[in-house]
């Protein structure tokens, strides 16, 4: 009397129990075959001298910016929403730190808590002014974009405040040739641990789970139990944070705080984190990938200019490259619907 | 209409429905929900294709396209669902798409009168030419809607519950109207669950049942009796498993329940070992009940109480006091289609999956597989995603959320909502397992929506009937027929 109906059957596995998942490897080392191509690339056209130790220390250090804030990025990409206001924010960091340690006299290890908690705080507007009065993410950090900036320069009085400190200043500068155990300097060392702890924070925590559930279905999450405007609201904390964070090493690296630093990284950053995969979307994105996101663009810049080309060939590049790297998105969407 | 099929993947939607509709004459279309009217409508009006089957029209073969061409035609549909642009005025609406222009400059005056010419035939105070649609009430976008089929001269308007979401005083104004169209030779296809409406205003009646239409009459000549026998008769097949239950105590009660719009007054009380049915039209409310017991939507006035805890409660609170509630729609609300089957499953309570709160892929996995396999749950395991599952077994995720959580009290809206026989037959299999609290567990509560009467009765032990906002009193399954609850259900309870 029951049957079973066909139409079950036509859903059935595609691979074999226990098979590989070819697609879901794909996706993962797509970046990452990307960044090794592109690497390859423009190492064969420089004569093999990017292959060189120091080369690679210099992009590391060129990208510990755009992927520190990227990290912080990645958590709001996946929760569906987007922070346009990390490139004031890392600025706004950048001139807080300089500010106590300059102005206030505070030690270095507090300016630099301090700048990460400045930017964070930015964050938590961000988050609570979308949550509480249910605003769209984009419009809310676009504002804050122009507010943190303002903000910025007038708390520097429109001027960089220099800084002179060894330890900070050593965080995103190449090592001297006795420090060459360390491998990377403390700033890239700064950006992997965060990635690692962020990676583990999406896949082993309750709150990563919840993040993920959020921008895949908010709806189904709020049907679940998951307080999703108190998530919300720490995901943007954590984004402002991680631009905090990434404001510190602008300030190691200009050895002051810039108000008018970072300008438009905000969309680097996203760049980056697309590019390793995100979905705009929501419910889809990766830590890792954004931060091989992050090093092909700084591949791309810097082989660009070992090359001698001019900056715009190198910004019409890069903009290809994320049109390619979305456009492949789909595509594998398309495949897997 | 012509012997129409239409087949959905596996489930035929339609199988070989004729009828035909005279100029002048409003003929209504009745059925349960899922009997193939709106499908049906569909084919007629070129948003989907039939596979079989012709149609004429004016004794022309008529096939559109899309619903454009359907238009052209001179076919025009009314949806439930409004279609017009909302920023845009009403001149703008009425001729969209189809502007007069001069090289792609847009006639503003030709506009102007000829949406001008379509108003006057309605004769409603709100509607002027340049007011933005977003500022009428839905009745008088509804007209709107309306003057922009006649704007292109359609000659069949088919109008899919137009009354749902007016006020009395509306819907006068609309049998009004309809009257008037009809005196003007148009023919109007009247889609209705309202069995009181259609003998009101349409001359003649088909009845659709499971994709067939069995029967066309004459209203005048038809009761209301024989128009729901119609709409309801078949056979209950021996689907449905019922053992022994013993109800308990109660654990769910609620009185007197108002929601923001709806339900308008709800109470019912829910025991361990029981399962509640409620039946009743789409849109009667019932939804909004569960949704607002469950704390999704803002609860106006009356008590909740569940288990030991009374008052108002988030989502959160709720599952924490042992209530899950099972969506309706498990594309939109029920499930994250692009997370796997296991975080699907566990996101309710991902706890105990790794120590100091942590949440081990792994675990999860492990706690998914007994359902999957105690479901039938056809899938490459629990890592799959949710998205590439098939209907049934996506509602079978949707319910293993709330046995991975082990509520006492299911709230399940729709549970059998577009699934194939087999997987209706697990989930009935699972509700008596769970009222009868097999495996040396406790019996549970069961509170279940459905618009499928003869789910209802073969399920439950008590039914309770919604109708406009209003729940009727629950009694034994055994002392009411089908044809009674239908009666209850379109508003003629008081009738019978």
């Amino acid at each position: 009397m029951i049957q079973t109906p066909s139409g079950d059957r036509l859903l059935a596995p595609k691979t074999p129990e226990g098979g590989v998942d070819w697609l879901r490897w794909l996706n993962l080392l797509g970046p990452i075959l990307v960044l090794l191509a592109v690497y390859l690339f423009f190492a064969a056209l420089t004569d093999w001298t990017m292959i060189r130790f120091a080369a690679i220390e210099s992009i590391i250090i060129q990208t510990v910016i755009v992927g520190t804030a990227a990290v912080g990025m990645t958590v709001v990409i996946i929760s569906g929403g987007i922070d346009l206001s990390v490139g004031s924010m890392i600025a706004i960091s950048s001139v807080v730190g300089a500010f106590m340690l300059e102005i206030v006299g505070v030690p270095p290890l507090l300016a630099v808590l301090l700048a990460v908690c400045g930017g964070a705080a930015c964050g938590l507007v961000n988050g609570t002014i979308i949550t509480r009065i249910k605003m769209v993410p984009f419009i809310v950090t676009l504002g804050m974009l122009l507010v943190v900036r303002g903000a910025a320069k007038g708390l520097a009085r429109s001027a960089p405040i220099n800084i002179d400190n060894e330890w900070i200043a050593s965080f995103a500068r190449t090592l001297v040739p006795e420090e060459r155990w360390k491998l990377l300097p403390p700033g890239g060392w700064v950006m992997i641990l965060l990635a690692v702890g962020f990676w583990a924070l999406l896949r082993y925590s309750r709150f990563g789970r919840h993040v993920f559930a959020i921008g895949s279905n908010e709806q189904t999450a709020r049907l679940c139990g998951v307080a999703v405007e108190r998530v919300k609201t720490l995901v943007y904390a954590l984004s402002g944070a991680c631009a905090g964070l990434s404001g510190v090493m602008l300030l190691s690296r200009q050895r002051q705080g810039d108000p008018t630093g970072a300008m438009g990284y905000e969309l680097d950053v996203i760049a980056a984190v697309v590019i390793g995969g995100g979905s705009l979307s929501g419910g889809e994105g990766s830590i890792v990938g954004s931060i091989v996101g992050a090093l092909i663009m700084t591949v791309i810049r810097t082989g660009c200019n070992l090359q001698g080309l001019q900056p715009w060939i190198t910004q019409v590049v890069t903009g290809a490259i994320i049109v390619v790297a979305v456009a492949f998105d789909r595509l594998r969407h398309r495949r897997t619907t | 209409m012509n012997d129409v099929h239409k087949r959905f993947g596996a489930t035929l939607a339609l199988t070989g429905v004729g009828f035909a509709v005279r100029a002048g004459e409003v003929h209504a279309l009745v059925g349960e929900n899922g009997a193939g009217k709106s499908t049906l409508m569909k084919v007629l009006s070129g948003a989907i294709r039939s596979d079989r089957g012709t149609m004429r029209l004016d004794g022309e073969p008529y096939r559109p396209r899309n619903p454009l061409d359907a238009r052209r035609r001179g076919v025009a549909m009314i949806y439930q669902e409004l279609s017009l642009a909302p920023h845009l005025t009403v001149e703008e609406n009425i001729l969209l798409g189809m502007e007069p222009t001069v090289f792609g400059f847009v006639r503003r005056a030709e506009v102007r009168r000829r949406a001008a010419e379509a108003i006057q035939f309605f004769n409603h105070p709100e509607i002027r030419p340049g007011v933005e649609v977003r500022r009428l009430t839905v009745a008088a976008q509804q007209l709107v809607e309306i003057a922009r089929a006649l704007a292109v001269g359609c000659r069949v308007l088919v109008l899919d519950e137009p009354t749902s979401s007016l006020t009395q005083q509306d819907v006068e104004r609309l049998f009004d109207l309809i009257r008037r169209l009809r005196a003007e030779g148009q023919a109007v296809v009247y889609i209705s669950h309202f069995i009181e409406e259609v003998q009101r205003i349409a001359d003649r009646v088909t009845v659709l049942r499971d994709g067939e239409a069995v029967g066309t009459g004459e209203v005048r000549d038809l009761s209301t009796e024989e128009i729901i026998s119609m709409m309801v008769g078949r056979q209950v097949e021996d689907l449905y498993p019922r053992s022994r239950r013993t109800p308990g105590e109660a654990v769910l009660e609620v009185r007197e329940l108002a929601g923001a719009s709806k339900p308008a007054s709800a109470s019912l009380t829910l025991h361990r070992g029981e399962v509640l049915g409620i039946a009743g039209l789409v849109g009667a409310g019932r939804t909004e009940m569960l949704r607002t017991m469950f704390g999704l939507e803002p609860i106006r006035g009356g008590t909740i109480r569940i288990a030991a805890y009374a008052g108002p409660a988030s989502p959160h609170r709720r599952w924490a006091q042992g209530a899950g509630l099972l969506s309706e729609d498990r594309k939109e609300e029920g499930l994250a289609l692009s997370m796997t089957v296991a975080d699907n499953v566990t996101l309710s309570k991902l706890t105990g999956f790794g120590p100091l709160g942590l949440v081990f892929p792994g675990r999860q996995a492990t706690a998914t597989q007994r359902w999957i396999e105690r479901l039938d749950i056809r899938c490459r395991g629990p890592a799959q995603r949710v998205l590439d599952l098939s209907g049934g077994n996506q509602q079978k995720v949707a319910v293993a959320r709330l046995l991975q959580h082990d509520v006492d009290v299911l709230l399940l809206d729709e549970p059998t909502r577009g699934i194939d026989v087999a997987a209706k037959a697990t989930i009935y299999q699972l509700i008596d397992d769970l009222a009868r609290g097999g495996d040396g567990r406790a019996p549970k509560a069961v509170l279940m929506v459905s618009s499928y009467l003869p789910e209802l009765m073969g399920v439950c032990d008590r039914i309770a009937v919604m109708c406009r906002g209003r729940l009727g009193p629950a009694r034994p399954v055994g002392e009411v027929t089908e044809e009674q609850l239908m009666l209850e259900a379109t508003g003629k309870g008081d009738a019978a």
